[in-house]
């Protein structure tokens, strides 16, 4: 057993076995996190608030780009996360858990903006006497 | 990957010998199945993402996310939820090390910038609902106030959690099962600071585009 060597003689055997402190943290890993999501947050804000870009699309194709960007860098420096945490469970979890929220995501605002579109234009009159 | 040997005696009088070898598997499935809850409040917070991404330019001829939102309001929010991500690194680092005293303190910090988060968006929310722009306005206000008081929510839960362990700390120690709770709690934690980015970009920074 690597892991038994690794904690060297004066770990009890109950240690390096389930009840060790799961992944572990480094400070430089949590420094590296740090830095990495305020440089990733302060671009989006200052794209925003200068008004860098004229058309709002771009824009919002930008900041929503650093947001992924920034997700995947917490996932990584604070959450710990690669493909060897628990057996790779946590990873297939997470990987199971993306596909259902961009089904969810992508799904529910194709449906309704194509309803959106595809809806009987209506009078004012109408609208009014609609349940 | 313990391999047993179990014996029997088989029909000829000789033993028979078969090895059985257990897969490995962590002992202590809590990390794991606190893992798996974090994913199932991914998905309640894809399902009100979804639902402000419908509903979110439905004003009512109410006011809209440039009129309401101010900025600089919301970038001191994001500074204290990443500032507390990081402290409460430091409250794990420490944690390895067994140091109880600065676990304790880092975790007060951590607590101290979540009031804060809390405070600023109690604020904003009072002063929305001041304004005349509560909830029962517009679609799109009743979507932000859904999406986002849910989180505010998770972020109070946190607190109260963090205060709760905080005095299981102090009283017991740094012991296994406080170990385990503390490393849960710093899951739950870093996730809300992963949903926080996704609401400030989709809600408050594209809300703000004309």
């Amino acid at each position: 057993m690597t892991s038994e060597v690794a904690h060297g003689p004066a770990d009890t055997h109950h240690d390096a076995h389930g009840e060790d402190d799961g992944p572990h943290a480094t400070l430089k890993g949590y420094v590296t996190g740090f830095v990495l999501s305020v440089i990733l947050t302060a671009i989006p804000f200052w794209i925003v608030m200068g008004k860098v870009f004229e058309s709002s699309s771009t824009t919002a194709l930008v900041i929503l780009a650093f947001a992924a960007v920034q997700i995947v860098a917490h996932m990584i420096y604070f959450l710990h996360m690669n493909t060897k945490v628990e057996a790779g469970w946590s990873m297939l979890a997470l990987v199971f858990t993306i596909v259902l929220v961009v089904i969810t995501l992508s799904g529910s605002l194709w449906v309704m903006y194509h309803l959106k579109h595809n809806m009987m234009p209506m009078s004012p009159q109408q609208m009014r006497n609609a349940p | 990957m313990a391999e047993r040997i179990a014996s029997a005696v088989g029909a000829d009088g000789q033993p028979v010998r078969f090895y059985l070898t257990e897969e490995h598997h962590p002992q202590n499935g809590t990390l794991l199945g606190f893992w798996l809850y974090l994913m199932s409040d991914c998905l309640v917070f894809a399902c009100l993402f979804a639902v402000y991404g419908v509903l979110g330019r439905n004003y009512a001829a109410g006011p809209s996310g440039a009129d309401l939102f101010e900025l600089p309001l919301v970038a001191l929010n994001t500074a204290l939820l990443l500032l507390s991500s990081i402290t409460y690194g430091f409250a794990m680092i420490e944690m390895q090390r067994r140091r109880k005293g600065a676990v304790l303190a880092w975790l007060a910090i951590t607590g101290l910038f979540g009031a804060g988060f809390l405070g600023v968006e109690l604020y904003e929310f009072a002063h929305l609902i001041h304004e005349g722009a509560g909830p029962q306005r517009s679609a799109f206000l009743s979507s932000f106030f859904a999406l986002v008081g849910t989180h505010g929510l998770h972020v109070t839960f946190g607190i109260v959690w963090l205060v709760t362990l905080m005095v299981q700390v102090s009283r017991l120690g740094l012991t296994a099962p406080n170990r385990r709770r503390l490393m849960c709690l710093s899951m739950f934690w870093h996730f809300l600071d992963v949903v926080w980015i996704g609401v400030f970009t989709f809600v408050y920074l594209m809300g703000t585009l004309p």
